[in-house]
């Protein structure tokens, strides 16, 4: 790692007052990205994996309370003032959300969304915005570009839109692109091209790039470390090569192991993991997955496991009873 | 092995709390005077009031005063009997006429939302000619070929009432009748008459109803206009709206007379759009997206 | 399973055809699609959305109209029946749905969901009624008496999918469409929920059509697949040759698309093969001539036949793989 890092979350939290209590939906997270990587952050719905990203991007509801630093860049995202904020949007920081239907502006053509877009943040006049434009759409690989340019997000479908909102989120040469499950609502072989195109871009505009999925088999190839949250919290961080080939936290080998594979006969039981998880407003005092884990013994119940490394300081897990042994031989 | 899901009861049952926060004191207070004057209108009566209809020309607009607690009109009837016999009408028409509206225009909505096709374009049609009606024309034509009375007004302002309530049905119909509980029951078996009945009406019924308030505070207020115009029901019986049309001419001498049923009307009014409002609010579908 | 040639299947979809119109233009949603399934398997009809799996679901439970064509179960045609007599047919037959909150009606408590087809069917006696309802309730592993008087919204959507499957089973049915039944759950509740369906299918002797685009998902509950695209079915064949040895170059893409949970198997470089085309004007002759790369001349004039190439294994294809 050399120099300090593009992005570095700090012992990040965020709580949500709701009318069931206080909902802690992100809990102390530390992260850290480089320049030209790309980090997966790996978790079902309801771990928080969301918040943290709208956390980095300071797009939180009003009542959500951060605490931590957000350095992107040198500066303190959570604490700099609106100005400043706004304008590393678009030019450093872009995103890219789950449903291009929802993310794109339904009574605007996709030209408008654009040109609008170039304009604000890259003061082009019409002219120059219009062929960058009609450039960015053609980097995307959306067939007859100039003819889009006029269309509404309704006429496309949905991978064409979702490349269309790849396209606004690059246009102004971002620095960071989050994508938020960028291929979940899309079929399997519109999502191997979408995040083809996403590594592509990447690898061009030299741009670090953060990867939020449930999928793990998302991240197996095309990440360079990978984060799994549980519940709010980090439960295990580790380059991606690394991870796959020994998994520490049981959340993570559970989470892999529940995935039906290909290669597996028909009518084989898939190791399922029971119960499921758990309610973000009445916080365990324990370790968050100990009911569903069948490691858990008496630590586990009653204190937090705190994130500790493993073989090498790049791969770090928490957890008290972590798997020694390489996935697929315990039992 | 199918796992058990034990840990189901201690989960479920925090759900509860979340509803009683949302109404606050306004929402009370607002129910509170609904009661009030509904109580009032009820129990008239029995309250030790003069007749409304009883003239003393010798104490006309007199001021308050123990006698007449909140006056006298220029006729020497008094005021607070007046109101409260007044209250009357307005309820009446205003909750009645709605019922019209809520069963006639909430059953052809229900009906046009699920089967669609040409019995919805005949009834949507229909009610298109019906809105497009002047109304206080319609109200007008009405009560020179029957006649004013309670009963022909409420008739009225109910028909009238009629293609709200089935936008607001259609509309509910429509989101509600292609969501897979509904298929689930076609794929059961059962009849149309059982979907309509326990399957879709009871998730329409709801924002109906809260609607249904909202178009009563409406009633209360055209019925009103309608007194103030002269085509409410007939003297002399007492109306919020006639009352404020008579308080009219003694403006400068005793702006009490327009003002005070004015006041009872609006805030009875403001009452029920608050309680429709936020009943609206908590039975919005959103459960139902979880 | 073996496929026998001489039992009659349960289930037999003859040259069905479903078309609707959106606008003034025709969508082609199902396009002579034959299928059959054999009593006791499950029968895997897999594709991307848009390819007609769903709605081929639903024309075979005559939930929606067919143009032509025959759907006959347990040799009774379904297609042509109405009223009462297609009613009580229904009892036999159930579907499960991808959204399981959605497929709950929000203000009934779900004793009575549960109950309902019982009350349609016809059973008078209640408490013979609740007896039924609790031991389904039991036999998805949810605890009846925690249930019954409760609402859907204060279950999870796994929850809610076992209660589905709870209503689904209370008729004891012989023959279930479970339209992607896990598609809406995460992860770790999608393997639970497919041990149950797997599990409820040798309990109760079920034969299923199990829809889904997850490749991985239906070959691990499936005894045969078909393969769906546009429409048409493209290769039907036992599960585990199927995926391993693809005919019809539409299963060899998807195939490679999926993304594999292992970082030593570089994702194969997708050649831009474009956008599926749209229903409403789908290409001539084979349809998925546009993305194909062994597309030719022939395949844009004739469209392809489904016939045998192997025991058990059918592809509509001119230039199949092997």
């Amino acid at each position: 790692m050399t120099g300090t890092p593009l992005l570095s979350v700090e012992r990040v939290a965020v709580d949500l007052p709701s009318a069931r209590g206080n909902l802690r939906a992100v809990d102390q997270v530390d992260l850290s990205l480089d320049a030209g990587r790309t980090l997966g952050i790996v978790g079902e719905s309801g771990c928080g994996k969301t918040m943290l990203s709208r956390a980095i991007l300071q797009l939180l509801p009003k009542k959500a309370r951060l605490s931590g630093r957000v350095m992107f860049d040198g500066q303190d995202l959570a604490h700099c003032n609106p100005e400043t904020l706004r304008k590393l949007r678009a030019r450093s920081l872009a995103v890219v959300f789950q449903d291009p239907m929802t993310s794109l502006n339904p009574v605007l053509t996709i030209g408008t969304q654009l040109i609008e877009t170039l304009q604000a943040h890259l003061e082009l006049d019409m002219i120059a915005a219009k062929k960058r434009s009609v450039d960015l759409l053609a980097a995307v690989g959306i067939p007859a570009p100039d003819q889009r340019l006029t269309q509404y997000p309704h006429q496309l479908s949905g991978g064409m839109r979702q490349r269309v909102a790849i396209a606004i989120a690059l246009s102004c040469e971002p620095k960071l692109l989050i994508a938020d499950e960028p291929t979940t609502a899309l079929d399997v072989t519109i999502q191997a091209q979408i995040l083809d195109l996403l590594a592509r871009e990447q690898k061009r505009r030299h741009m670090a790039m953060i990867i939020i999925t449930y999928d793990l088999g998302v991240v197996a190839g095309r990440t360079d470390e990978v984060a799994v949250m549980y519940a709010g919290r980090l439960v295990e961080r580790a380059p991606t090569q690394a991870l796959f080939k020994q998994m520490h936290m049981p959340y993570t080998e559970a989470l892999l192991a529940a995935i039906p594979k290909l290669e597996t006969a028909p009518h084989t039981p898939l190791p399922a993991i029971s119960g499921r998880p758990p309610d973000p407003t009445r916080p365990t005092k324990g370790c968050s997955f100990a009911p569903r884990c069948r490691y858990s013994a008496g630590r586990c119940e009653s204190e937090k496991p705190p994130l500790v490394p493993a073989e090498t300081s790049a791969h770090q897990f928490a957890c008290f009873h972590p798997i020694k042994i390489a996935a697929g031989v315990g039992a | 092995m199918a796992t058990l899901e034990l840990t189901l009861g201690e989960d479920v049952q925090a759900q509860p709390a979340q509803r009683g926060r949302r109404l606050g004191p306004l929402f009370w207070a607002a129910i509170g005077w609904v009661v009030f004057v509904f109580a009032a209108a009820v129990f008239a009566d029995m309250l030790p009031l003069p007749s409304p209809t009883d003239m003393d020309m010798l104490a006309r607009r007199a001021p308050f005063s123990a006698e007449h607690w909140l006056g006298t009109d220029g006729l020497g009837r008094d005021e607070l009997s007046r109101l409260v016999y007044g209250a009357r009408v307005s309820l009446v028409v205003g909750l009645c006429a709605p019922v019209i509206g809520f069963v006639l225009g909430g059953g052809l909505g229900l009906l046009a939302g699920y089967f669609r096709g040409q019995f919805e374009t005949l009834v949507v049609g229909s009610m298109d000619v019906l809105l497009a009606f002047p109304p206080l024309i319609f109200a007008l034509a009405v009560t020179a070929f029957l006649g004013q009375s309670i009963m022909n007004l409420t008739c009225i302002l109910g028909v009238l009432s009629i293609p709200a309530f089935m936008r607001v049905a259609r509309a509910a119909t429509l989101t509600l009748a292609r969501r897979e509980f509904v298929i689930a029951a076609q794929a059961l078996g059962a009849t149309h008459a059982r979907i309509l009945i326990r399957e879709l009406l009871p998730n329409v019924a709801l924002p109906l109803l809260a609607y249904f308030l909202l178009v009563v505070a409406v009633i209360i207020l055209v019925e009103g206009s309608l007194a103030f115009l002269g085509l409410g029901v007939p003297p002399p019986i007492p109306s919020w709206g006639s009352m404020i049309g008579e308080g009219r001419e003694s403006l400068d001498v005793a702006p009490r007379l327009a003002f005070i049923p004015a006041i009872a009307m609006f805030l009875t009014v403001l009452s029920f759009n608050l309680v429709g409002d936020t009943l609206r609010a908590i039975t919005d579908p959103r459960q139902g997206a979880l | 399973m073996k496929q026998q040639v001489a039992t009659s299947p349960l289930l037999e979809v003859k040259n069905l055809v479903v078309e609707y119109v959106v606008g003034n233009k025709i969508v082609h949603a199902v396009s002579d699609v034959s299928l059959e399934i054999a009593r006791g398997e499950t029968l895997g009809l897999v594709g991307e959305s848009g390819c007609g799996k769903s709605t081929l679901g639903r024309a075979v439970l005559q939930l929606r109209p067919a143009q032509s064509g025959k759907v006959l179960f347990d040799g009774a045609d379904l297609t042509s029946m109405r009223g009462e007599a297609l009613r009580k047919m229904r009892r036999r037959v159930q579907l499960i749905f991808q959204d399981p909150i959605a497929s709950l009606n929000p203000r009934r408590r779900i004793g009575d969901i549960i109950a309902e087809p019982l009350v349609i069917a016809g059973y008078k006696d209640a408490n013979k009624r609740r007896e039924l309802v609790r031991e389904v309730l039991g036999a998805v592993g949810l605890d009846p008496a925690l249930v019954v008087d409760r609402l859907p919204h204060e279950f999870s959507g796994g929850q809610c999918q076992r209660i589905c499957i709870a209503r689904a089973l209370v008729l004891n049915p012989e023959f279930i469409i479970c339209d992607e039944p896990v598609s809406a759950l995460d992860v770790s509740i999608r393997a639970q929920i497919l041990n149950l369906l797997e599990e409820m299918k040798t309990r109760f002797r079920l034969t299923l059509l199990f829809i889904a685009h997850d490749l991985a998902v239906v070959k691990a509950v499936s005894d045969r697949v078909a393969v769906m695209y546009l429409g048409r079915i493209c290769e039907v064949g036992p599960s585990e040759q199927l995926f391993a040895k693809p005919a019809h170059p539409y299963t060899a893409l998807l195939i490679e698309a999926i993304p594999v949970p292992d970082p030593d198997v570089r994702p194969a470089e997708s050649v831009p093969v474009g956008e599926p085309p749209s229903p409403i004007a789908p290409p001539s002759g084979c349809r998925f001539r546009t993305r194909c790369p062994r597309a030719d001349r022939r395949c844009a004039e004739d469209v392809p036949e489904l016939r045998p190439i192997a025991a058990g294994k059918y592809v509509a294809c001119h230039h199949p793989l092997t």
